[in-house]
């Protein structure tokens, strides 16, 4: 933010890009500064990717063509047009005056070469430095990024790390010759919460440090608002408003933008709500936006009725590492001691980061998994007690909605005969015609029509694939759903839509769900209960008041205070978020300690001891 | 590392005994060695034959040979030939040394060939160079490899006359035979190789390399290759087996005083000590590629070395 010097460091004029005769990019103008951050907002398919690997020449590889345009860029010898270098000049520019980040950490590091090596690599290419030279600026920059055992890294693979250090490792790596500008391609986005925030903290610090221009593509309107200076908002590869972050968040013009902002859940903004809420959503209708929906209240929770689901004191291990022998020696302890209900027509949020077992007891639940010990009781009749048909039937009343929608679609087959499936499978209506007036039935009630159920997943949007899915799971009148991170995924124009969609079914049919997310502010709109889970243990069980207004357990209020807030005008302190959740693998015989909870209000339960 | 390659040892060794136990008992249920060496020598009696099978030692329980052919592999003594009574280890030393040196020669010239093809037909997928590279190899595929050898022989030998048809005689005797294995493993490999690269080129590590500036070669070769090294080893070296089997064929065709040949004259004759032999040192070689291959994984991929 320091420091703005007059002219832009890199201009985009209106440059247009192609793949075949498809147009992606559409007359894009911008520039950005020396020490700003300019972020490129979109959602999928927006052409903001498209557009950071434009800028370093890339997506030529991918078989882009530029029809119109320039890319200026500023050296010391006067402005260049990056359009109109070779690919051999290229190369002499990027990763020196220009470098990036990509979103994947754990694949964008190459698994078969120590960190040291691929740090150096760069610094022998761009500053002719020696091996010994390189390794030792190398130990400077990962301490530059705060990664503690600088030396010892050096050697280390891929492999070794977790997302959040690989993703300082890249870091690392881009800023190895003290790049002029640098592009971020979603940093954070496949990070867990805590380790976003210090990631977004050692990216600002370092752009001060270094005086450098940063690109920084996201659709997440959270982290837009927490480190853009200035806002491009691109929609379908043009580009529909650009301003200062602050100015954009507080009077968008153009309708996308408003329906954009909107959208977004926002932590917070639902304070002193006891129930969750629908709210209408604002969508584009020409010039102008429109609401659609109403707004109401989520009192679909029978609490007077015993649960639908217990779990009592579930324990899951695996094994993951054997000796010589077979013997194990090593287990993934991914759910510990974990205890709730959840009551028909409710909403169960489990929250949580990477490794902290909420996925695995949403598997052990619909029985994908094998639990280690504990029980789990449907309307009071306990798994272990079941015959296998017993069991089969549980199938029918609980349903499971995974986060990759068209992974979870039989690519041959139509989307009909997916959503037939458990009905045939249970039984449960016989005769094609039947069925087949059954599924149009589902089509329609998830927003489909009856003409979708001969087309093939891969000729959907991501939207509508999850809806595929909603009706799939509904087909089978499930009383219970179990939602497994079902709109991480989606952009939040669509996660707005599926979320209403979720509550509307809950109202009708009474169903319950058993949410698995680690996005607050989505656990915010939709849930009745919230159950914090770290490393495999409950820290922190209430209703969504309790627990998201008065979290009282150090995890939960460390979880929730990382989690960007789409509004610039709140300077968050992100200093004292450190360190990463431990790992669940454990030695045998090095049981974990299992912690005691209390009640500290009606319901309220938290870990630990006062 | 060491506790899987320690597994992968103990497995071969389990593979090379079931390997011999069926070879030796197999190959007794293809008739007797004492008729075949009678045949036509006017009147045999049954105490004739069971002289000869005395004096050849197969007149022992089967178990009692099996065993002590397993000591022969130790002091590499596999006992006489049935048929002019030579030592089977002075057999094998002669022509073991023909068939790998034809067998590692085909295998190196189709890797060293098809890496750069395959490469070249990745990087440009879809336009003429992959075309042609993918066109040529479907052919290459297509011959039958002892149509190929006789085609070779006729061209070459028999209307050029610039290279010998036969035997094993210096560098031009090499050629044809070599030739033959060689084309249609490299036309294997190079699609082999192409489809691997194709999806290690996805990965967003080659993103991350070019934008470092980095040059092609550089990304293709060092960050690449590396990369699909591991499912390309572990087809070279099941290749390796199948390219033996090619070799009992060619070495047929152009007279090439190999294991090959030496198999199928101790087929015809029924002679088990040097078929036992042959088969066993055949299995060897290829158990003891497969196991190279996977050392090979673990110096290539840290993945698996450390854990």
């Amino acid at each position: 933010m320091t420091d703005v010097s007059s002219s832009p460091i890199l201009t985009v004029e209106n440059l247009s890009v192609e793949f075949g005769h498809t147009r992606v990019i559409d007359d894009l103008n911008f520039s950005v500064m020396a020490g700003r951050t300019l972020a490129i907002v979109g959602e999928s398919g927006s052409g903001k990717s498209v557009t950071s690997q434009s800028i370093m020449r890339l997506a030529e590889s991918t078989g882009a063509s530029y029809p119109s345009g320039r890319i200026l860029f500023s050296t010391e010898n006067g402005e260049i047009d990056l359009l109109s270098q070779s690919q051999q000049e290229m190369r002499s520019i990027r990763g020196k005056d220009i470098a990036m980040i990509f979103q994947e950490p754990m694949t964008s590091l190459n698994p078969v070469f120590t960190i040291g090596d691929q740090i150096s690599e760069s610094l022998s290419l761009h500053k002719k430095l020696s091996k010994t030279q390189a390794l030792q600026e190398s130990v400077k920059l990962l301490k530059m990024v705060r990664l503690p055992d600088a030396e010892d890294m050096l050697k280390r693979y891929p492999h070794q790390l977790s997302g959040g250090m690989r993703q300082r490792v890249m870091i690392a790596m881009a800023l190895a010759c003290r790049p002029k500008v640098l592009i971020a391609d979603e940093p954070t986005t496949a990070l867990d919460v805590t380790i976003q925030a210090q990631i977004l903290t050692i990216l600002n610090d370092l752009q001060k440090e270094l005086n450098m221009a940063v690109i920084f593509i996201t659709h997440d309107m959270g982290v837009v608002a927490e480190i853009a200076d200035d806002v491009v908002v691109m929609w379908k590869g043009k580009k529909v408003e650009q301003g200062p972050v602050k100015e954009l968040f507080a009077r968008p013009q153009h309708p996308y933008t408003k329906a954009l902002l909107a959208a977004v859940p926002k932590l917070g903004s639902m304070a002193g709500e006891p129930f969750p809420k629908r709210f209408p959503i604002t969508v584009m209708d020409g010039d102008g936006t429109r609401l659609v929906g109403e707004e109401k209240t989520q009192e679909t929770a029978r609490y007077d009725k015993k649960p639908l689901l217990s779990v009592r004191d579930l324990i899951t291990r695996f094994d993951s590492k054997k000796s010589f022998l077979g013997r194990v020696t090593h287990r993934v302890h991914a759910v510990e001691k974990v205890s709730f209900d959840i009551f028909h027509g409710e909403t169960l949020a489990l929250v949580g980061e990477s490794g902290s077992g909420k996925s695995t007891i949403g598997r052990t639940i619909q029985q994908l998994q094998q639990a280690t010990s504990g029980d789990i009781s449907f309307e009071g009749n306990p798994f272990s007690g079941m015959t296998k048909a017993e069991k089969q039937r549980l199938r029918q009343e609980i349903q499971y909605i995974f986060q990759d929608p068209l992974a979870s679609l039989d690519p041959r087959k139509t989307i009909g005969f997916s959503i037939a499936e458990p009905i045939k499978t249970h039984d449960l209506i016989r005769g094609e015609q039947k069925i087949q007036q059954r599924v149009h039935e589902l089509l329609e009630r998830v927003g489909l029509t009856q003409e979708h159920a001969e087309r093939y997943p891969h000729q959907f949007s991501g939207g509508q694939r999850q809806r595929i899915c909603i009706a799939r799971a509904l087909a089978s009148n499930p009383k219970l759903i179990i939602a497994d991170e079902a709109l991480s995924a989606l952009d939040v124009s669509i996660q707005a839509q599926i979320i209403n969609l979720f509550m509307e079914l809950q109202e009708e049919h009474g169903i319950a769900y058993l949410f698995i997310s680690h996005d607050m502010a989505v656990i915010e709109k939709m849930s009745h209960r919230v159950a914090v889970l770290y490393l495999g243990q409950v820290a922190e069980l209430g209703s969504r008041q309790q627990v998201l207004e008065t979290p009282s357990h150090p995890y939960t209020q460390r979880l929730l205070s990382a989690v960007p807030v789409a509004d610039p005008t709140i300077v968050r302190n992100l200093g004292r978020l450190r360190g990463e959740i431990p790992s669940p693998v454990r030695q045998v015989g090095n049981e974990p300690s299992i912690v005691p909870h209390r009640e500290i209000a009606p319901g309220h339960f938290v870990a630990g001891t006062p | 590392m060491a506790n899987f390659l320690m597994k992968r040892f103990l497995q071969a060794i389990f593979v090379l005994l079931v390997v011999t136990l069926i070879v030796a008992f197999a190959i007794r249920l293809t008739g007797d060695p004492a008729l075949m060496l009678t045949q036509g020598a006017g009147s045999v009696t049954e105490a004739d034959l069971m002289m000869i099978r005395e004096a050849l030692g197969i007149n022992k329980p089967f178990f009692v040979q099996y065993f002590d052919f397993l000591k022969g592999i130790f002091t590499f003594d596999f006992g006489r030939s049935f048929m002019g009574g030579t030592s089977v280890s002075y057999l094998i030393s002669k022509s073991l040394p023909a068939t790998l040196m034809l067998a590692a020669t085909v295998m190196f010239v189709s890797i060293i060939i098809s890496i750069p093809l395959g490469i070249k037909a990745a990087v440009s997928k879809g336009k003429w160079a992959d075309q042609t590279i993918r066109i040529v190899s479907l052919i290459g595929l297509s011959f039958p490899n002892f149509w190929l050898a006789l085609m070779l022989v006729l061209i070459f030998s028999i209307w050029l006359q610039w290279l010998p048809p036969s035997g094993m005689d210096g560098f031009a005797s090499f050629l044809m035979p070599a030739f033959t294995m060689a084309i249609i493993l490299t036309a294997t490999n190079v699609r082999l190789v192409r489809s691997s690269m194709l999806e290690t080129l996805q990965a967003q590590y080659i993103m991350v390399a070019r934008a470092k500036g980095l040059s092609e070669n550089t990304v293709l070769y060092k960050h690449a290759l590396r990369n699909c090294a591991i499912p390309l080893i572990t087809y070279f070296g099941l290749q390796f087996g199948g390219l033996l089997g090619g070799i009992v064929v060619i070495e047929r065709v152009f007279n090439w005083p190999g294991l090959g040949t030496l198999a199928f004259d101790a087929v015809s004759g029924r002679d088990y000590p040097v078929l036992q032999a042959v088969i066993t040192i055949l299995s060897m070689l290829i158990v003891g590629v497969n196991l190279l291959v996977d050392i090979a994984y673990g110096l290539i991929d840290p993945r698996i070395r450390t854990e």
